[in-house]
C-alpha cells in the first residue's frame, strides 16, 4: 500500500503543541490569582465590605441609570413624534389642495405634480425635510434619493392605508449622507385618488441629547460607585483595623505573652472595646499568675509533706517491723496490737503514697517517662505478683496475650501500676470466679483488659468507679484494705499517656475494665483494640 | 565476710539515724552516723566505710554534693535515702552517682537486702577475661581484678558499672532486658524501676564509649534492652 509519506503525516496528527501550552499556562496563571484571592476575600472583612457595596452600589446606579435614560429618551421621542404628526397633518392638508384636481391616478400628470408636491413640502423649514408620496397602485415620489433599506416598512403602509396616521422609527442615509435615525410619520390623503404620504423627521438632535445624557449618568454612576467603594473601604478600615489589633493581641495573649495590651485611643466605642479587652487581659494574667503561684505551692507543699511525713513513718515503719519480727515474744495482747500496728503502718503507708501521687496530678506535675517497652511481661509480672492475693481469694487469674512482643512507648511504672490496681480490684470483687487479663493491640494502640465475673456494676456506677474514695456498696468491708485512691489514680495514668481506662459492669455478670493506651507517645487513642463490651468474651490474642 | 561491713549513714533526722542504727547491728553492720552534708566527707575519710547510705535533703550540703564529691574520691556503693520518688529527684541522684535508692518509708528487711546486694562482691577467684569490641575499640575485662581496659588504657569504674558490664560482657550480642539487669547486678528480685538501667548504661557509656550519644559498644535494643555490642 501507497500511503503517503509518514514524514507528511505526522505534523497533521500532532496540531502544534504551543496553543495548548498557553492554555494549560494560562489557566495555571489564573489559578495561582484567584486562589490567594478567595482566600483573601474570605480572609478579609474589608475586602468582603468593599465588595459587597460595589456590587450593590453598582446594581443600584445600573437600574437608576435605565430608569431615568429610559423616561428621559421616551419623554423626548413622545415630544417629537406629536409635533411631527401636527406637522404631517398639516402637509396632508397642503398636499390635498394640489392633489384634489386629479380624479384618476392613471392621469398622466400626476407623477409630476407629486414630485412637485414633495419638493415644496421638503423646500418649506416648516415641514420634513424629506418626504416621500405614493399612491394606493405603488407609484412612489421622494423628495431625495434614499439608501439603505426598502421603506417604509410594511407595516406602516398597512396602516396608513387602514386610513389612520402613524409612526416608526428608522435608519436611513438621505442624500449619501451619514446614516442617521429618523421618526417616518406615515398619514393617509384621501381623495378620489388615494394617496400616503410619509415624512421623515430626522432624530439626530434628541439623539445627540440622548447620548450625552447616557454618557453623563455613565461617568456619574462610574464614580458614584467608585466613591462608594472607597468610602466602604475608609469606614471598614476605621472598624476593621482596632479589630485586627484585637486578633493579634489575643494571639499573643494566647502564645503566652500575658503582657501584650491593645492601644486604646479616644472613647468611641473602639476604644471601649480595647479597653475591656485589656482589662480581660489583665485579669487573665492575674488568673494565671495566681493559679501558677497555687501550683508552685502545691507542689512544694507536696514535696515538704512527703518529706516530713515520710521520714517519721520511715522511722515508724522500721520499729514496727522490728517489734513484728519479734511478736512471738510478746504477751497476747502486745503480740496482737503488733499485728493491727503493723496492718494499720501498711495502710496509712499505701494511703500516703496514693494521696502523694493525686496531689502530684492535681497540681500538673506528673510526669511521663517514656520508654519503648513490651507489655506482656508487664503484665505477666503483675499478675504473678498476685498469685498469693489470689490464692487467698480462691480466684484463678488467666493471662491471654499475644505470642509476638507488644511493644509501645509507655511509662513502665505507670503501666504496671494500672494493671496492678485492675488486677488487684478485680480478684477482690471476683467472688471466687475466674478473671481474664487480655492484652491486645492494634496498628495505634495497645490494650489491657480485666474482666471478672463478680459482683459487676450498677447502672450508672461504671463512670463513678473512677471517683476519689468511691464504694460501690459503703457497707461492704473490704479486705484488702484498698486505699479507694487506686482506680483514680490509674485513670489519671491513663490520661497521662493520652490514653483511655473505661469500665463496663452489670449486676451479676460481672465488670470489664479495659485500659487502652497509644503505642507511640504523643499520639491519642481513638479506638480501641478491646471493645468495651461485656457480651462478648475476650477474645483470644494471638 | 570475715569482717563486719562498715556502714556510713548520712542523715539529719536523729530518731531515724538511732532506729537505722538499731536495724544495722542487728543485721551485723557497723554504722557510722553522720547530721550534717559538710561533714560527710570527712567522717567518710575518717571511717573509710564498705557502703554509705545518704538521705537527699540534709542540712549544709546537699545529698547530690555529697554522692558527687564521694565519688570524685571512689567508688564505694551509695544507696540513696530518699522521701522523694518524683522522677527529677530520682534521677538527678542516680546521675550524681548514686547506684541504688530506696525510698522512705522502707522495710527494714529491704534496706538491709539492698545494701547485702551492694555488699555482696564477686569473690571470683578463677581467672576469667572478657573481650567486647573490635580492634581499635577494644574493651578487656579482667573479672577477678576488677580491672577494665579499653584499647589497652585503665578505665575506672564503680563496682556497680563493673558488673553491670560483666553481665553484658558474659554473654555479647544477647539481649538483656532492664528487668533481667535489674535481678543480675541490683539484686532486684521483683520489679523495680528501670530507671536505675537507664542512667546506670548511660554512665558507664559514658566512661567507654567515644561517642555516647551514638554507642556502638553497649546498644540499646528497641522495646527490650541493652545488648554488649560487638564488631
Amino acid at each position: 500500500m501507497a500511503g503517503p509519506p509518514s514524514a507528511k503525516r505526522r505534523p497533521r496528527r500532532r496540531p502544534p503543541a504551543w496553543p495548548r501550552r498557553f492554555a494549560g499556562r494560562a489557566l495555571d496563571y489564573a489559578g495561582r490569582v484567584a486562589t490567594p484571592l478567595v482566600s483573601r476575600f474570605r480572609a478579609s472583612l474589608q475586602l468582603r465590605v468593599v465588595a459587597s457595596t460595589l456590587i450593590a452600589s453598582t446594581i443600584l446606579v445600573l437600574t437608576f441609570s435605565f430608569v431615568v435614560a429610559g423616561s428621559v429618551t421616551s419623554g423626548l421621542l413622545t415630544d417629537r413624534r406629536d409635533t411631527a404628526v401636527d406637522e404631517t397633518v398639516n402637509a396632508v392638508e397642503r398636499a390635498a389642495e394640489q392633489l384634489g384636481q386629479y380624479n384618476s391616478a392613471a392621469d398622466p400628470a400626476l407623477g409630476q405634480t407629486m414630485q412637485r408636491v414633495v419638493n415644496d413640502l421638503a423646500e418649506d423649514p416648516v415641514f420634513a425635510p424629506y418626504l416621500l408620496l405614493a399612491t394606493g397602485d405603488g407609484d412612489v415620489v421622494k423628495s431625495h434619493p434614499v439608501g439603505g433599506i426598502d421603506l417604509p416598512s410594511q407595516e406602516l403602509r398597512e396602516l396608513v392605508r387602514g386610513g389612520s396616521v402613524a409612526a416608526q422609527h428608522g435608519t436611513f442615509d438621505f442624500d449619501d449622507a451619514e446614516r442617521m435615525p429618523y421618526l417616518i410619520v406615515g398619514a393617509p390623503i384621501q381623495l378620489t385618488v388615494d394617496y400616503e404620504l410619509y415624512a421623515f423627521y430626522p432624530l439626530d438632535s434628541e439623539q445627540d441629547a440622548i447620548s450625552l445624557l447616557r454618557t453623563n449618568l455613565a461617568l456619574a454612576g462610574v464614580a458614584l460607585v467608585l466613591l462608594l467603594g472607597v468610602i466602604a473601604a475608609l469606614v471598614t478600615r476605621l472598624v476593621v483595623t482596632p479589630v485586627r489589633e484585637a486578633a493579634r493581641t489575643s494571639q499573643r495573649l494566647a502564645a503566652g505573652l500575658l503582657h501584650e495590651r491593645m492601644e486604646v485611643r479616644g472613647s468611641d466605642d473602639l476604644a471601649r472595646l480595647a479597653g475591656s479587652f485589656n482589662l480581660m487581659a489583665e485579669n487573665l494574667q492575674s488568673q494565671i499568675r495566681r493559679l501558677e503561684e497555687m501550683s508552685m505551692m502545691q507542689r512544694r507543699f507536696t514535696s515538704d509533706v512527703s518529706h516530713e511525713l515520710r521520714t517519721p513513718l520511715a522511722t515508724i515503719r522500721m520499729a514496727a517491723d522490728l517489734l513484728y519480727d519479734t511478736r512471738d515474744d510478746f504477751d497476747a495482747t502486745a503480740k496482737r496490737s503488733t499485728e493491727l500496728l503493723q496492718h494499720e503502718i501498711d495502710r496509712f503507708e499505701d494511703l500516703l503514697q496514693e494521696l502523694l501521687e493525686i496531689s502530684r496530678f492535681d497540681s500538673g506535675f506528673a510526669s511521663l517517662e517514656v520508654d519503648a517497652v513490651d507489655v506482656n511481661p508487664i503484665v505477666e509480672d503483675v499478675v504473678a505478683h498476685h498469685s498469693a492475693l489470689a490464692e487467698d481469694w480462691g480466684v484463678t487469674v488467666t493471662v491471654h496475650r499475644p505470642k509476638r512482643r507488644v511493644v509501645a512507648e509507655v511509662d513502665s511504672r505507670r503501666v504496671q501500676r494500672v494493671v496492678r490496681n485492675l488486677v488487684s480490684n478485680a480478684i477482690e470483687h471476683a467472688e471466687g470466679r475466674p478473671v481474664d487479663v487480655t492484652v491486645a493491640e492494634s496498628e495505634t494502640a495497645v490494650a489491657v483488659a480485666v474482666r471478672d465475673h463478680g459482683v459487676g456494676l450498677k447502672p450508672g456506677h461504671a463512670e463513678r468507679v473512677f471517683d476519689r474514695f468511691w464504694r460501690a456498696d459503703p457497707s461492704r468491708t473490704r479486705r484488702t484494705g484498698g486505699t479507694g485512691l487506686g482506680l483514680a489514680i490509674s485513670l489519671e495514668d491513663a490520661k497521662l499517656h493520652s490514653g483511655t481506662l473505661q469500665a463496663v459492669g452489670e449486676p451479676g455478670r460481672g465488670t470489664l475494665f479495659v485500659l487502652t493506651l497509644p503505642l507511640q507517645a504523643g499520639n491519642r487513642v481513638i479506638t480501641s483494640p478491646i471493645p468495651l463490651r461485656l457480651d462478648e468474651e475476650a477474645p483470644d490474642a494471638r | 565476710m570475715s569482717m563486719r561491713a562498715r556502714v556510713l549513714v548520712v542523715d539529719d533526722d536523729p530518731a531515724l539515724a538511732e532506729m537505722l542504727g538499731i536495724i544495722l547491728r542487728t543485721e551485723g553492720f557497723t554504722p557510722t552516723f553522720v547530721t550534717d552534708g559538710e561533714k560527710a566527707l570527712a567522717a567518710f575519710k575518717e571511717h573509710r566505710p564498705d557502703i554509705v547510705l545518704l538521705d537527699l535533703m540534709l542540712p549544709g550540703m546537699s545529698g547530690l554534693d555529697v554522692a558527687k564529691a564521694i565519688r570524685g574520691e571512689s567508688g564505694v556503693p551509695i544507696v540513696m535515702l530518699t522521701a522523694k520518688s518524683d522522677t527529677v529527684d530520682v534521677v538527678l541522684g542516680l546521675e550524681s552517682g548514686a547506684d541504688d535508692y530506696i525510698v522512705k518509708p522502707f522495710k527494714p528487711k529491704e534496706l538491709v537486702a539492698r545494701i547485702r546486694a551492694r555488699l555482696r562482691r564477686g569473690d571470683d577467684v578463677t581467672p576469667e577475661r572478657l573481650e567486647i569490641g573490635k580492634p581499635g575499640l577494644q574493651v578487656q575485662i579482667d573479672v577477678p581484678a576488677h580491672q577494665v581496659t579499653l584499647n589497652g588504657a585503665e578505665v575506672k569504674l564503680t563496682p556497680l558499672e563493673f558488673d553491670l558490664l560483666v553481665a553484658l560482657a558474659r554473654k555479647p550480642r544477647q539481649v538483656f532486658t532492664r528487668q533481667v539487669l535489674l535481678e543480675q547486678v541490683w539484686g532486684y528480685r521483683h520489679s523495680a524501676d528501670t530507671r536505675l538501667v537507664n542512667v546506670h548504661v548511660q554512665r558507664l557509656r559514658a566512661k567507654i564509649e567515644p561517642d555516647p550519644e551514638r554507642p556502638q559498644l553497649i546498644q540499646t535494643v528497641r522495646g527490650v534492652g541493652y545488648k554488649a555490642g560487638l564488631g
